[in-house]
């Protein structure tokens, strides 16, 4: 941490910041601390057979590059030109109106004009204009072209992990310019020449051989949720009993790893477990295809790819007829605009309808995997579930709209139904900061490591803001989601920007409102703490 | 005549000019988005840190610099800049703009009416806040610390519950 100023100093600072003089294509980045994450370890690129696997520091000068790394680089950059027209029509088509400019959560946040999405596109934009369009070839800067340097490529990296793949950006473009789909090619690119961070390479080399990101081997799976069931039997005294890797039961249920080890993601699948066991559906877990989540989906199509592939051949092995997915982000996003073009159509899957009231989601006709949201608010709407929401009485809850199931796939009104029917105080955050223009937790797309954290905080600055402003209002004490790494990061992001709000998954809401057949009266909540009015009579057992 | 009802007069456009003073630190590509008015919500570093001079403003006019009041205006600044581009000093500087702005807009009227010592009164309050805005600071920092540190114990939580890792204390062992 800088040193503190004498009182004399202070009186006599200059708050304006140096004039460069230059643009923000001559000014080299700098790598500070707190704003990136660490270099991915070579043993995690070995595991998968990704490239130039070393150990390597990002503020280092020597990046331990292959020396062809400049032609690597211009070769996946063309191969890419090639393949996704999407991604050359982004290059070529945006005309710099600056509508996208000041709808970026790090921008925002950071006041870096570099975080304004037309700049973090123009990172890459420059390069090919110098290498692939005739004008950029031959007038250079004046086209907006540059050289691609090793400082580039730093610049690269630096500001491709600064972007969390929200698509933010893109709903107020014109021309639907998707940055989200820039980021990806430049961290694939990026990924050609084995500069990645750990904090992504890990769970995807876990994920590749154990089946999800930390790694947990089936018997600690299986330990953990035994653990939760314990606490279910406690709470509502009835023990629940879910099968793991049944062959031949209806439905595989997969969730992100998250929910089976952090708080709050535990309670969430707590949640889970009590509303699969009331409504009695033929469903079992997977302790190999444990992770719902895709890292692999921060590196490269290829890796995404093989990583999602995974749950589709254990559904095959199990012989299910479809998929429930649990409270995921970009888990969705994958299955909903890649999954299908990479290993789909799921042939020997059916299209999945619900088995308690017959709805068919022709939406997941083709990938054959529902989000749990759609499943809950579909059983809420048919009256299969008895609830008593006035055991969420002591929460203020407000949504937060993850990137990926709002733009990413449309799940703008399930959520908010099941949470009116499982909670008496619900209070929608700003018009600006929810449904499609939702502001991104700031931590997405694998940039929820910890020493990032910096960044964590001014990429989630307008996201805290807009809860700041529902709790100032209503009061609000409980922030939901139905996404695994908002379980993970925003109840760091509240710890910072607004104290006193906590964050819970929408299916922690439903497991405490859930009525069960045959339920003890309740008397605490999933979290094991009293219910309020409920003082007196946890003193009497 | 006492300064404060000069400042009260000026109010308006003193407050203005120490934003957009406040504003010039940051860089200059981002200074004009930050000085669009806009809703709170689309553009909240510019409308916090207005809502908050405004505040502090009103501090130094009923010469309130002290307190809970004025603690949580500077808080609401500083834990901003704590978290962006700024180093210590520039992170706080942004209080001695008010100085700046305050002798620009008064001068002529303080010299006229001999109003020195208010003056200094008023500048003292200033360097008041601006030492409570240090404080600030530090703090938010060692929050980003323990931020980090707490949200490595809540992942592995459970898992070192569960394997007997945690002593009797709950989270002692971590
Ligand atoms: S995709 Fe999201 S994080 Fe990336 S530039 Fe756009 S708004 Fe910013
Ligand atoms: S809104 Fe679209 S066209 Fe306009 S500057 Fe941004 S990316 Fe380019």
């Amino acid at each position: 941490m800088a040193k503190l100023p004498k009182p004399e100093e202070l009186s006599k600072i200059d708050y304006k910041p140096p004039k460069t003089g230059c643009g923000w294509r001559e000014t080299p980045v700098q790598f500070k601390e707190g704003m990136y994450c660490f270099g991915s370890r070579p043993k995690y690129l070995e595991e998968v057979g990704f490239p130039n696997a070393r150990e390597w520091k990002p503020n280092e000068e020597d990046w331990k590059l292959p020396e062809n790394w400049k032609d690597i680089i211009l070769d996946g950059l063309k191969e890419r030109l090639e393949k996704y027209r999407s991604f050359r029509l982004f290059m070529d088509i945006c005309v710099r109106c600056g509508a996208c400019a000041d709808k970026c959560h790090f921008f925002i946040g950071s006041g870096d004009p570099k975080n304004m999405p037309v700049l973090r596109a123009e990172l890459i934009r420059s390069v090919y204009r110098k290498y692939f369009t005739p004008g950029g070839k031959v007038f250079g800067q004046w086209a907006g072209a540059r050289e691609l340097t090793y400082d580039v490529l730093k610049e690269w990296w630096y500001y491709f992990y600064q972007c969390t793949e929200c698509r933010r950006c893109s709903v107020f473009c014109p021309y639907g310019i998707d940055q989200a789909e820039i980021t990806m090619i430049g961290r694939e690119l990026l990924n050609l020449i084995g500069c990645n961070t750990d904090w992504i390479a890990g769970p995807v080399a876990n994920c590749y051989r154990k089946g999800n990101h930390l790694g947990l081997e089936p018997h600690a799976i299986v330990s953990n949720l035994e653990y939760m069931i314990d606490d279910i039997e406690e709470i509502t005294g009835i023990r629940v009993d879910p099968s793991f890797n049944r062959k031949g039961a209806e439905i595989l249920f997969v969730t992100p790893s998250g929910d089976l080890f952090g708080d709050p993601g535990t309670y969430t699948c707590m949640g889970y477990l009590m509303l699969l066991h009331e409504i009695g559906i033929d469903y079992t877990w997977s302790t190999y295809a444990s992770e719902g989540g895709n890292f692999g989906f921060f590196t490269s199509m290829e890796m995404a790819k093989r990583l999602n592939y995974k749950i589709y051949a254990e559904a095959k092995r199990l012989g299910v007829k479809w998929i429930l997915g649990g409270e995921c982000g970009h888990m969705w996003r994958v299955v909903h605009q890649f999954m299908d073009t990479w290993n789909g159509p799921a042939d020997f899957l059916e299209e999945p309808v619900s088995p308690v009231t017959g709805t068919r989601f022709e939406n997941a006709k083709t990938t054959k995997m529902v989000h749990i949201a759609e499943f809950t608010a579909d059983l809420i709407k048919n009256g299969k579930i008895k609830l008593d929401p006035s055991r969420n009485d002591h929460l203020k809850v407000t949504f937060h709209d993850s990137c990926n199931t709002s733009r990413g796939m449309g799940i703008l009104e399930e959520p908010r139904y099941i949470i009116k029917h499982v909670c008496n105080n619900f209070y929608d955050m700003s018009k600006n900061a929810t449904r499609e223009k939702t502001f991104c937790c700031g931590s997405g797309s694998g940039l929820n490591a910890g020493e990032n954290m910096e960044l964590r905080m001014r990429g989630g600055f307008p996201r805290a803001n807009a809860v700041k402003e529902v709790k100032e209002q209503h009061g609000v004490n409980m922030l939901a989601n139905i996404c695994a790494i908002d379980r993970a990061v925003l109840p760091t992001l509240m710890d910072y920007w607004v104290p006193g709000v906590s964050v819970c998954g929408t299916h922690e809401l439903v497991g405490n409102a859930l009525v069960m057949k045959g339920e003890k009266k309740r008397t605490m909540d999933l979290r094991l703490e009293t219910l309020p009015g409920m003082e007196d009579s946890e003193e009497e057992e | 005549m006492y300064i404060e009802e000069l400042l009260t007069e000026k109010k308006r456009v003193i407050v203005r000019k120490w934003f957009d003073l406040t504003i010039e630190t940051y860089p200059e590509e981002t200074r004009n988005f930050l000085k669009t008015p806009a809703e709170q919500s689309a553009n909240p570093v510019a409308e916090t840190i207005h809502s908050a001079l405004q505040g502090l403003f009103n501090g130094i006019i009923n010469k309130e610099t002290t307190g809970t009041g004025v603690a949580s205006y500077l808080d609401n600044v500083v834990r901003i800049r704590a978290i962006q581009d700024f180093t210590p000093t520039q992170a706080v500087g942004f209080i001695f703009g008010l100085k700046d702005v305050i002798r620009e807009e008064l001068m002529n009227d303080v010299r006229r009416h001999g109003m020195y010592e208010e003056l200094m009164a008023v500048e003292s309050g200033i360097d008041r806040m601006a030492a409570a805005a240090f404080d600030i600071y530090m703090r938010c920092r060692e929050k980003i610390y323990d931020l980090r540190a707490n949200e490595v114990r809540n992942w592995t939580y459970r898992i070192l519950k569960q394997s007997n890792m945690l002593r009797e204390h709950e989270g002692e062992g971590i």
